[in-house]
This record gives structure tokens, C-alpha cells and sequence, in this order.
């Protein structure tokens, strides 16, 4: 048996309207709400970046895990926004946990799907028995380019998971991929913001790996969707995963605990693990939980977790995420938002 | 600024993790940590890492910042009682800095504080942030 | 060891000045000191200098000063603690004379600051703090001295009206000294409404960025004596460190380090705090001055601010607190400061401070502080 013995999550304090952003460009705000199914995302603060907010995700994580950071052998960071691009994120993080230095770490990049990336090897390393325990961290404070309709939606936020084979809070039943080389999105080396394909990054893209990989899966494990209790789909927006889960047969009481994007935005590598965060915090135990993550690029992972009796006793032991997201907020104006993301020119 | 890497990168048990120097004999705690104990001269410690909680002892807000910290201002720096009973200076972050009290119950956070230049070492530390018990 | 006496004192004009530079100011300030002495040759040399590596890009100041003054080969020394360098300068030359190893001692106390602009200057003097554990965070030395200030305002009632008191007596005082950089009377309510910098220390509360150069001239009582000049004694030095981070001391509200500066000091001179007459102190930020006069014993703790109020301090007063207008008018190059203080309490007990000579002043007393209160020096002096 292994799976999930602890997971955590990071949300920044400070959120932007979609209103206020819409007011900068001239852009219709009622229809951009309505379209992308977004009403606000959350701004990481000026001394925030990936890396900051994996440790906090993978701190909470930590205090559900409740054992020696020593003991973890292996750090995975899932990001599309490390703050190097030569020098590990992965240590930084390993460091700042205590976990150094007999620890495998590795920095992950595919687009919003890194999170999971680092989930599944994460996974499949302590199911193999090389590690003990296994940390995997989707953590991202995406751009959206000024004026682009994914100003909007990229947000910042990150979502932790402890793996591991006892005192499991959620069981690992089985996983499947589902991937090919679709350019839907992208950012080239030193290119600042990314660009994408418009309305090709829909169905040739998002619709077809994640649906392709949910039926997928549901067929390897034997499962139909109304055997799952809760299901997460990556969101990019509020809309996407709401069609996702109505095409393949989901309905709203199976998605609503991780859809998070309405009120956070995207926060790419982030975005299904930390729906999957929220999901853990509020779900029963004994269901099934079914992930699907998305990357641009492109491809899908998913899992089907069973949460356990233990979920119960560790999950009050750090921040949860619907707290964070609703409680914990400071809405700021564009001005602010573009100081806090760097986007004023200022002197050397 | 400078490139101080080897200066920065020793600092790393104290600025990512907080890791205090306690005095085997006296059981005085030191951040950062000491080679003698000033109380007791004793010049044996165990490393223990300090909870990050504490409270506000005295704070200001700094308008006028120094070269590194202009995108920050207005910022909060404060000193920290910490629970363990010594006490840290670092930034109070995600406030409203006017808010801020004497006594407010702050968690630390593990953020960045400085870079060296555009292309340089990003130094990462601790700072606070109000405990809202989430 | 050898009493020893001040035989001469020389200051430059402080300011922003353009045209001069450090072995300018120094050598102008040695050669007024010289002059006034009526000495041409001198046995030995102390520079107190805070940080001409960073203001300047020249360190080996003694060597430096002493070519430019015309003292070749003549053993010189640069000596630094922060704001307090010229505190330690005299004291090193005190040192000089009491030890018998020189009888002609000259200390020079200089900061050229202007050199650099302000975010440079800044960084130079966040290195008297704990660079690691608190420069590091981004606290400046006004912040930190404000960090004081909350904790005197919440523990005692400190008000700002009465910390904005400090800063119009000062200018008032400095607006009588031509040598000040800022001679300029100021209102409270200018000083309340001028720019804030760190919470609650407004622009009005902090002492500037300042060129400047001071010197004095040690010689032992007993050759003082036979050179037919006035002159004043020091009877008492106190000299101690603290922590040098803040945030270590046992009590943000007091300034440990000058009270046992100052029990050193009075206790060598055989006096109480009651025996002096007035006092130059280092009031860098107007909460320093109100917390040094309560360290020193001028006020119960907590009663700095009401004395400030009712006029204790002021030039007619009966406890005259920086006659020379402090390092809030004067100006502050910070190696300069503490000499400067010696030379304002020479005049004064030479009786030659003009408009804003203290009456029957006979004994002073000079306070020097380094960073945020690591340490301090003290010199006590009597007029014979």
C-alpha cells in the first residue's frame, strides 16, 4: 500500500477582480467572468516565488505528515516558474524543510501539469521501496502577459503531498497517462511571458488529453464516474473542468470541493493539486477521489486515491485551503498588482 | 550589490530554518548562533530550531528604504518575542502595516529578502506574518 | 599617568561641501586645532573615521592624515567604532598623553559622506548594525532607532510632540553655531508634519548626511600649564560595548551601554551626574537624545520627554543638553561627531561660545554613541 501520509497547501494573501483588470484594457468584465467562469486570482506578494511558496505547502504538509524531515528521500518541484533557470528549486526547498542532504531531488517543468508530474514519481519511487517517503510540490506564480486574456486567470499558489507506505491518509489505487506533442501553449528560454495557440489550446488540446486520460483511467481501475466520491480536473479556468466533468458524467456534488479556479484563478502547476488539497480537507473517509491533471504541451496524469480513516486525524493539523482561499485576503488595485509582479519600470 | 555567495549560503541553517545554538549548560538559547555563552561562558550547544511563533515586541515601517528594498516599501520591520524567549528582527509581511500592534501574535514565513542585482543569487530568510490561527 | 589637558580645538564649517575632499576637511580641522594650540609638531596622530572604505575607497587614513598635515613618520593611528569613532579617537589620544608615550596628541575625527549617493551611504552606515541579522532584513538606522522609540512611546508615554521638542531645541542651539550645517530655527509643527522615514522618526527627527572634520589637541596638564593658553581637563572617560544587534538587549526602551559608560566616567572624575553643567550628546534621532539624558541619571527613566517639554535641556535650562545645536542642526559626519562634541564643551569652558555660551559652565560632560547602542564613550571635562 502507498499513498498520500501528508499534504499541505500555500495560498498568497493578496487577490485582483477580474473588474479591476478589465477596467485597465477597456475588456468587457461581466463577459470575462462569465466566459473563463473567474471572478478573482490570487497575486503572490512581492518577496514571494515558487520556491517560497513550495516550503510553506510543503511545511503544512509536514505538520499532517508528522515525521522527520530527514526521512524524506526525495523532493520533487513541479513549477513553470522556478526562480532560477540553472540552480534547483528542489534544494531550496529540501534545505529549508531540513530534509538535506541525503535527499534525490529534482526540478520539474510541463507547463500546468508539473505538480502531478512530481506526484507520480513520487509515488511510484516509494511504491518501488528506494525511498521512505517521498515529497512532490506543484508551486507556481505564473504571468499572464499584460492585456492577455490569461492576465485574468494566472494566479499564484502551491499544493504539497508526502508519500508514503503507512499511516496513509489516502491509499494509491492506480494511475495512467496520457500524453502527446501538441503546441498549445509555450514559454522559449528567456522569453518573459508565455504565448498560446488561442482557441487551439481547447479541444485538440485540454479536451482531448483530459478526457482521454480520465476514461482511461476509469477503464484500467474498472471504475465508472459515479463510483467516484470527488473529482479533480486541472483548471485553467472556472469553465473547462465544469464542461470536463459534465461530458464525462460527473456531477456538481463530485466536483465542487476541488473546483478552486473561481476564486483563485489558475495557478498552473498548482492548480488539480491543490484542488486535490481542498478536496482532502473536507472528503469522507473510505471514497474514491479521481485527479486529472493537464499540461500544455501536452498531456494528462491521473490517479485514484481512497482516503482513509487517518485523513480525519491529520487534516486540522495545518491551514486548510477553502480557509486560506476565503478567509485569508487583501484585494489589491492594478496599480499595486503590477508593482508587486514587476511590471513598472523602474531605475537600476 | 555585491555577490556575497559563500557570505549568504553559511547563513542557510539560520535564515531558512531557524536553527538556535542552545547552551548545554545554561540552557540559554542564541540566535544566531554563539561559540561562548554570554550568560554562562559555556561553549557547548545543541542545535534546536525555533517554532517561528512568537509576538510583536516593537516595530516600524520603513519609508525609506535601503538599495535592494525599494519594490517593498512601505514595509514592516519588527522584533519578535519569540515563544522560546529570545527575540529576532525581521519584516512583518502580509499586513497592513498601520495595523500593526505591540503584542500582535506573528508566524514566521519562509520568503525572499533580497536579490544580488537582476542576475545574481536570490537571498531567501525568514520574515513574519500575523498569526491568524488558520 | 599623566593628567591631561585639551590645548587646542578646531572644527571645519559642516555641511554638504562639494570642493573639499576627506584629507581636505581633516587636514583644515588639524591645522585650526594647531593654530589655536600655537604647535606645529605633534608626537602622535588618531583618526577616528567610521568607514572611508565605503564613503571614500581610501582606508589607511592615519598614514593618510598625517602626509597631508606635514607630520611624516609620525606614528598614526585610525581607530573606528561606528558614529562613536571620534569619541575613540580622543580617547586613544587621552591614552597617548595618560600613558606618557606622547606629549603632543592629536585626534582628528572626519567622515566625508558625500562621496557616495544616498542609497550608498545608507548601506555604509547599516554596517554599524548586525549586517547579517538586521541590515540584511532591510531595517535602516532610522527604523532602528524608531524600533526604540515605539518601545520608550508604549512602556513610558513618550509623545511626539515630546520627541519633536528635541529636534527645535537642537535647531535652535544650532542656529546660534556657525558651524552648523543646518543653522536654521524649525517649528514643532514643521518637525511634526515633515516627512515620515521609519515610523514615528520623521525627516525633522534624523540627523543628516554631513561632510566635516573636528580635531583637538592632548597635551599633559603639566605642559598645559606652562603654555600660557586656556584649557580644559578631561577628568573622566567611560568607555563600554553592548550587543550589536538591538534585538539582543534586555530592554529596547533603554540605553544600557551609555549608563555604564556613564557610571565609568563619573566615577573616575569623582562626580555625580548632578556635578555637571551641561552636556553634548548623540542624539543621531531626537528618541536618542531623550533616551541617553535618562541613561546618563539627568532624569528618572520615562521623564525624558516632560523634561524636554519643560525646557530642562534648553540653553537656559538648568541641565543644557547640546548647546551646539547637536547632531540634529551641526550635522553628523559620523567619525567627526565625537570630537566635535569634545570641542564644543572646550569652548564652552573657555567661555567662548558666544550667543549661545552657557553660564558659568565649569564641567561638561560629552556622550558619543556607535550604532544602535554597542557603544559608547564618554568623556568628562572641567575647566582649571
Amino acid at each position: 500500500m502507498i499513498g498520500i501520509v501528508g499534504y499541505g497547501s500555500h495560498i498568497p494573501r493578496y487577490r485582483i477582480r477580474v473588474e479591476e483588470i478589465a477596467k485597465v484594457w477597456g475588456a468587457d468584465a461581466p463577459a470575462y467572468k462569465k466566459g473563463l467562469g473567474l471572478n478573482e486570482k490570487s497575486v503572490p506578494a512581492p518577496d514571494e516565488d515558487c520556491a517560497t511558496l513550495a516550503v510553506s505547502a510543503s511545511r503544512n504538509a509536514l505538520r499532517r505528515a508528522n515525521i522527520d524531515p530527514k526521512q524524506i528521500g526525495a523532493v520533487y518541484v513541479g513549477s513553470e516558474s522556478h526562480p532560477y533557470a540553472v540552480k534547483p528549486t528542489g534544494t531550496i526547498v529540501s534545505e529549508a524543510l531540513g530534509a538535506c542532504p541525503f535527499v534525490h531531488t529534482a526540478d520539474l517543468e510541463f507547463a500546468c501539469k508539473a505538480g502531478t508530474e512530481g506526484m507520480f514519481i513520487a509515488l511510484h519511487l516509494v511504491k518501488s521501496g528506494v525511498v521512505q517517503y517521498a515529497l512532490a510540490v506543484g508551486a507556481d506564480t505564473s504571468q499572464g502577459a499584460p492585456g492577455d486574456a490569461l492576465e485574468f486567470s494566472a494566479a499564484a499558489g502551491a499544493a504539497a503531498f508526502i508519500m508514503g507506505s503507512k499511516n496513509l491518509a489516502a491509499e494509491l489505487l492506480d494511475t495512467h497517462c496520457y500524453m502527446t506533442d501538441t503546441p498549445d501553449f509555450w514559454r522559449r528560454e528567456h522569453a518573459y511571458y508565455p504565448e498560446h495557440g488561442g482557441r487551439f489550446t481547447g479541444k485538440p488540446a485540454y479536451e482531448k488529453h483530459l478526457y482521454s486520460a480520465t476514461s482511461g483511467m476509469l477503464e484500467k481501475a474498472k471504475l465508472k464516474p459515479e463510483d467516484i466520491s470527488y473529482v479533480i480536473f486541472h483548471q485553467p479556468n472556472g469553465k473547462f473542468p465544469v464542461n470536463a466533468a459534465q461530458k464525462l458524467g460527473f456531477k456538481e456534488p463530485q466536483y465542487k470541493l476541488g473546483l478552486l479556479c473561481p476564486t483563485l484563478g489558475n495557478t498552473y502547476s498548482g492548480s488539480s493539486p491543490m484542488g486535490l488539497a481542498a478536496t482532502l480537507d473536507a472528503a469522507e473517509a473510505d471514497r474514491l477521489i479521481l485527479l486529472v491533471s493537464y499540461g500544455s504541451g501536452a498531456g494528462s496524469d491521473a490517479f485514484v486515491f481512497r482516503t482513509t480513516k487517518k485523513l480525519l486525524e491529520i487534516r486540522d493539523m495545518a491551514p486548510k485551503t477553502r480557509k486560506q482561499l476565503d478567509e485569508h485576503k487583501q484585494y489589491i488595485e492594478y496599480g499595486t498588482y503590477a508593482k508587486f509582479r514587476r511590471k513598472i519600470l523602474r531605475a537600476e | 550589490m555585491a555577490m556575497h555567495v559563500a557570505r549568504n549560503w553559511r547563513e542557510t541553517p539560520e535564515r531558512y530554518r531557524m536553527e538556535a545554538a542552545k547552551c548545554k549548560k545554561c540552557s540559554a538559547i542564541h540566535f544566531p548562533a554563539r561559540l561562548i555563552c554570554p550568560e554562562c561562558q559555556g561553549r557547548e550547544f545543541a542545535t534546536v530550531r525555533l517554532s517561528g511563533k512568537g509576538e510583536l515586541a516593537t516595530f516600524t515601517i520603513i519609508r525609506v528604504a535601503p538599495t535592494g528594498f525599494g519594490d517593498l516599501t512601505p514595509y514592516a520591520v519588527g522584533i519578535v518575542k519569540m515563544d522560546e524567549g529570545i527575540h529576532v528582527m525581521a519584516q512583518i509581511v502580509d499586513c497592513n502595516p498601520e495595523e500593526l500592534k505591540i503584542g500582535d501574535r506573528v508566524v514566521s514565513q519562509f520568503r525572499r529578502i533580497n536579490q544580488e542585482g537582476k542576475t545574481g543569487m536570490i537571498l531567501y530568510g525568514y520574515k513574519f506574518v500575523p498569526d491568524l490561527g488558520l | 599617568m599623566n593628567e591631561v589637558a585639551i590645548i587646542g580645538v578646531g572644527m571645519t564649517k559642516w555641511g554638504e561641501l562639494w570642493e573639499k575632499s576627506f584629507r581636505d576637511i581633516s587636514v583644515e580641522a588639524a591645522l585650526k586645532c594647531l593654530d589655536d594650540a600655537g604647535v606645529d609638531k605633534v608626537d602622535s596622530i588618531t583618526v577616528g573615521t567610521m568607514s572611508g572604505g565605503l564613503f571614500n575607497a581610501q582606508e589607511h587614513l592615519g598614514s593618510l592624515v598625517a602626509d597631508y598635515l606635514g607630520q611624516r613618520f609620525v606614528p598614526a593611528t585610525r581607530v573606528e567604532s561606528a558614529c562613536a569613532s571620534g569619541g575613540l579617537a580622543v580617547k586613544t589620544a587621552y591614552m597617548e598623553v595618560a600613558s606618557g608615550i606622547s606629549q603632543y596628541a592629536l585626534a582628528v575625527g572626519v567622515e566625508k559622506m558625500t562621496d557616495v549617493d544616498g542609497g550608498d551611504a545608507t548601506f555604509a552606515l547599516a554596517t554599524a548594525s548586525d549586517y547579517d541579522y538586521e541590515a540584511f532584513h532591510g531595517i535602516t538606522f532610522p527604523g532602528l532607532y524608531a524600533l526604540m522609540a515605539v518601545a520608550h512611546m508604549k512602556k513610558y508615554g513618550t509623545s511626539l510632540e515630546q520627541l519633536a521638542q528635541v529636534s527645535v531645541k537642537n535647531h535652535h542651539n544650532g542656529s546660534l553655531n556657525p558651524h552648523a550645517q543646518f543653522p536654521c530655527a524649525v517649528t514643532l509643527d514643521q518637525v511634526m508634519t515633515s516627512t515620515m522615514v521609519a515610523d514615528p522618526m520623521r525627516l525633522l527627527h534624523c540627523s543628516p548626511i554631513t561632510d566635516g572634520s573636528a580635531a583637538v589637541l592632548l597635551v599633559p596638564l603639566a605642559v598645559a600649564k606652562k603654555m600660557n593658553k586656556p584649557y580644559a581637563v578631561i577628568t573622566g572617560i567611560g568607555h563600554a560595548s553592548d550587543t550589536i544587534a538591538l534585538c539582543q538587549r534586555k530592554d529596547f526602551a533603554k540605553l544600557e551601554v551609555v549608563e555604564v559608560a556613564a557610571q565609568r566616567a563619573l566615577k573616575m572624575a569623582g562626580k555625580t551626574i548632578r556635578d555637571i553643567d551641561f552636556a553634548e550628546v548623540h542624539d543621531c534621532f531626537s528618541i536618542a537624545e531623550i533616551m541617553v539624558m535618562e541613561a546618563l541619571g539627568v532624569v528618572e527613566s520615562g521623564q525624558g520627554g516632560p523634561a524636554t517639554m519643560n525646557g530642562l535641556t534648553a540653553l537656559d535650562g538648568d541641565f543644557p543638553i547640546n548647546p551646539s545645536g547637536g547632531l540634529k542642526s551641526k550635522g553628523h559626519p559620523v567619525g567627526a561627531t565625537g570630537v566635535a562634541q569634545v570641542v564644543e564643551a572646550v569652548i564652552q569652558l573657555r567661555g567662548q561660545a558666544g550667543p549661545r555660551q552657557i553660564k558659568n559652565a565649569r564641567t561638561a560632560l560629552t556622550q558619543n554613541m556607535g550604532g544602535s547602542g554597542a557603544s559608547s564613550i564618554i568623556h568628562i571635562l572641567e575647566a582649571r
